[in-house]
């Protein structure tokens, strides 16, 4: 059998890489995560080409030690070895790109280059020189145009040429470097193979952290080379880094003059005639404000509404639950199995498939906005405000989008390119009250403030300020703490957005998100569904709503038991009646006996525990609860004739649970219900971007007890104004206060270097 | 000593030196502001920062912060 070849496509972002990445593999690839990180890696094989593979490397513009990106493509170079390099370059700009290129090809593996873009060069009336430019880096030129699928063959057919030959770099340094290098390879480079030995000898002088460690030179040996390199600065007058940089870019300078022609010297191109009204001082705040609008009018509008509603309520609702129920109850299956399959399984992940089509319509102008060019400058325009939160300017998508629904929120981070922001974000999106928290705010405002307005204001200020806050701790915290956040980007030129990319972009994060929902929320759900529709009634276990109906179970002495134990009033008369058979369930169990951790919020009951429970499965869950809980037989669809009934029993409870603070203990309890950990589904969405499971313990575990904590300080304090304090509580919500306020105020400073494995 | 931050917009300069050590100042390294670079000041964001800078053919965000960095003349 042939060997397999493995080419590794490689390239500055904004090249075209991911369209060549498509143009090569056609449908056959595979999208992952690259180990440990939560960069994008992708594999694939090459489209007509029995035995040839290709390995999508993250957009990169250089090969430093410093950002996580750079380390994972030039460890994978190193470490695996791959038969030849792919380097896409941009052809209008290729200054910068063969920046890349001249790093690419000291690593000793074969390089093909394929010039990207020829099209747009010709159109603008520009030459380049292929021939002189192969002649000049040592390698095979291709001319391409990915967009338009010419060239491509060809560039193929070069890696498969150039695979299992040499590579040796065209360009030479200074006097002072060379001489330093070749000092260098002899000296600490003996037993590595001759085509790495300049990578690793140029690296050396750059003093790279990752090389010098991976070598592990004995201290006499970098000792030697270390006169060598500052020998070199002392003659050239600048630090190792900045020399190895600067002769590249002279190089550069060298191979550009004899190989490119551009044919106006004039400063406006098209993209920069539309950025200077699209990034106007004046303007760009207002067609941000509209862009912004639309995006989010059309994904949460009138239309989204339509699309999640139709999907939830009658796909979901009505055909699916209700039509496997019927089908199963025709099929003569146990009620216990009708239960699990309709309520628990179709149910919940139903409920979150039911986000997907209009997942799908947001996804679709978020890849629209990336590809387009708008998304850099999102960043560009709102980078000021965010970066004080250790945010970028790009988190504000995920954020707009959360106030929808925070599960595209999470997702839509994606688009940040640094791991640092992107978790930052993701940990934060969720903090915005969504649209499933309104009915909880809804439910909180009517039953205890009047239904006043104020409320739900609050609501969204506390997010807010939630997230400030928490950008603010996070960034100082070790696990932020650790790697730069070097904000210098390109602003790539506008263009039209390319159907391909866009669709097949769209596509792969929603399939992630069905995935995780096939798992996760899967079994998520299935658990939530045995602890509440199980239990055991009057000394039988099974479901409780079977042994409800059994009247020999469910006997009046037995329900006045009930009554007695949960705290709430038996009568014979159905509709004063408050007990349920839920109330036997093994959630109720569960929420009765952990129900004191809640007692400083002052909510500390088992409804109200069991009602924020569910709430993991779907956040409007909480009312729902609340409603089975409080009002007897309540459809959503009674709300408004019994509202005002549940609306009493709720303020009634959070009045005897709170010594007659209902207010406060209200307040208390929406807070915690916004704060704390998100439903299920977003959950999914955390883990799938964290793509860590310790990443994803840490955002919840940090949710939970930020949520605790802010919750405590209003209730306490709030006690201290109404006059009647709890000492312990106050004391601990004090405590709290000043740890917040500590790590606000703290000092800090970022960090210069990367830490990776 | 002139700094890019200092340059106005719609001026062109060209880089003397780089300040700084390590990430931020090999990351601006690396996109080309290197010692003698024509540097075209574009304009400043809506909110005053960061700076939009056309170099070598194309167009780099940078924060004023970063850009103190960069020496000019």
């Amino acid at each position: 059998m042939e060997k397999e070849i493995r080419i590794a496509l490689a390239g500055n972002p904004n090249s075209g890489k991911t369209t060549l990445f498509n143009a090569l593999t056609g449908t056959q690839q595979y999208v992952g995560n690259w180990p440990g990180v939560t960069v994008e890696k992708k594999e694939g094989k090459v489209r007509g080409q029995k035995n040839v593979g290709v390995t999508d490397l993250p957009g990169i513009y250089s090969l430093s030690p410093y950002t996580l990106e750079e380390v994972v493509a030039r460890n994978y170079l190193i470490d695996e070895h791959p038969d030849v390099i792919l380097n896409i370059v941009d052809g209008t700009n290729l200054e910068r790109n063969l920046y890349l290129t001249t790093q690419l090809a000291e690593l000793g593996i074969p390089m093909v280059v394929a010039l990207n873009m020829m099209d747009i060069v010709r159109k603008n009336g520009d030459k380049i020189n292929s021939k002189e430019l192969a002649r000049a880096l040592g390698c095979e030129v291709v001319e391409i145009s990915a967009l338009k699928n010419t060239g491509v063959d060809q560039a193929v057919a070069a890696c498969i040429h150039a695979a299992g030959g040499r590579m040796s770099p065209q360009h030479s340094f200074s006097g002072p470097v060379d001489h330093a290098l070749a000092h260098i390879e002899e000296a600490a480079l003996d037993r590595i193979p001759e085509e790495e030995k300049r990578w690793y000898a140029v690296k050396l002088f750059e003093r790279d952290d990752k090389v010098l460690e991976k070598l592990a030179l004995p201290d006499s040996v970098r000792n030697h080379i270390e006169q060598d390199i500052q020998a070199a600065e002392k003659e050239l007058d600048d630090d190792a880094e900045s020399i190895i940089t600067n002769e590249r870019y002279v190089y550069i300078a060298g191979i550009i003059k004899g190989c490119y022609q551009k044919k106006n010297k004039s400063r406006m191109t098209t993209s920069d005639k539309i950025d200077q009204i699209v990034t106007n001082r004046w303007l760009a705040l207002p067609i941000f404000g509209v862009i912004m609008f639309l995006v989010y009018w059309i994904a949460m509008g009138p239309f989204g509404s339509f699309l999640t509603d139709w999907t939830n309520d009658t796909l979901g609702a009505e055909w699916l639950v209700e039509g496997s129920r019927s089908l199963l109850e025709g099929w003569g299956a146990a009620p216990w199995l009708v239960g699990l399959i309709s309520d628990g399984i179709v149910n919940g992940v139903g409920a979150v498939l039911g986000f997907v089509p209009q997942m799908l319509v947001l996804f679709l102008m978020l890849c629209i906005l990336e590809d387009c060019g708008y998304m850099a400058r999102i960043a560009f325009i709102m980078d000021r405000i965010f970066r004080r939160f250790g945010l970028s300017g790009k988190s504000f998508i995920p954020m707009l989008v959360g106030t929808g629904c925070g599960v595209p929120g999470v997702m839509a981070s994606r688009t940040i390119e640094n791991e640092r922001d992107r978790r930052m974000t993701v940990m934060t999106t969720c903090f915005i009250p969504c649209g499933a928290k309104m009915p909880i705010i809804g439910l909180i405002a009517g039953a205890l403030f009047g239904g006043s307005a104020w409320v739900s204001t609050s609501a969204y200020f506390i997010g807010v300020a939630a997230i400030i806050v928490s950008g603010i701790m996070l960034k100082k915290t070790k696990m932020f703490a650790g790697d730069p956040a070097p904000f210098v980007m390109e602003l790539p030129s506008y263009h039209v957005p390319s159907v391909g990319n866009v669709l097949r972009g769209t596509w792969e994060r929603g399939w992630s998100f069905i995935k995780r929902a096939g798992t996760v929320i899967l079994l998520s759900s299935v658990i939530i569904w045995f602890l509440s529709s199980f239990g055991t009634v009057n000394g039988k276990f099974g479901m409780v709503d079977n042994l409800a109906e059994d009247e020999t179970l469910w006997t009046v002495e037995y329900q006045q038991k009930v009554a007695d134990r949960m705290g709430v009033t038996y009568s014979e008369d159905e509709a004063v009646n408050e007990v349920t058979p839920m109330d036997d369930s093994i959630l109720a169990d569960i929420g009765s006996t952990v129900d004191f951790v809640f007692e400083p919020l002052g909510f500390g009951r088992w409804k109200t525990t069991v009602a924020t429970v569910t709430g993991l499965v779907a956040k409007e869950e909480v009312v729902s609860t609340f409603g089975v809980l409080y009002g007897k037989d309540t459809d959503a669809d009674d709300w408004d004739d019994e509202g005002s009934v549940i609306w009493n029993n709720v303020e009634e409870d959070f009045n005897n649970m709170s010594g007659g603070h209902g207010k406060l203990a209200a307040f208390a309890f929406m807070i915690f219900n916004l704060l704390c950990a998100p439903c299920f589904a977003a959950m999914g969405a955390i883990k799938r971007e964290m793509n860590s499971g310790k990443w994803t313990a840490f955002a919840i575990a940090y949710m939970c007890l930020f949520a605790y904590a802010i919750a405590l300080i209003t209730y306490q304090i709030g006690l201290l104004f109404v006059g009647s304090t709890q000492v312990i509580g106050l004391i601990a919500a004090f405590a709290l206060l000043a740890c917040i306020v500590y790590m606000l105020f703290r000092p800090y400073k970022e960090a210069n270097k990367l830490t990776v494995r | 000593m002139k700094t890019l931050r200092d340059a106005a917009v719609g001026e062109t300069v060209h880089v003397v030196k780089l300040h700084g050590e390590g990430a931020v100042k090999r990351r601006i390294m690396d996109m080309g502001l290197t010692k003698g670079t024509e540097v075209y000041v574009r304009k400043v964001a809506p909110l005053g920062d960061p700076v939009e800078v056309n170099l070598r053919g194309y167009e780099l965000s940078i924060r004023k912060a970063d850009a103190e960095m960069v020496e000019v003349k």
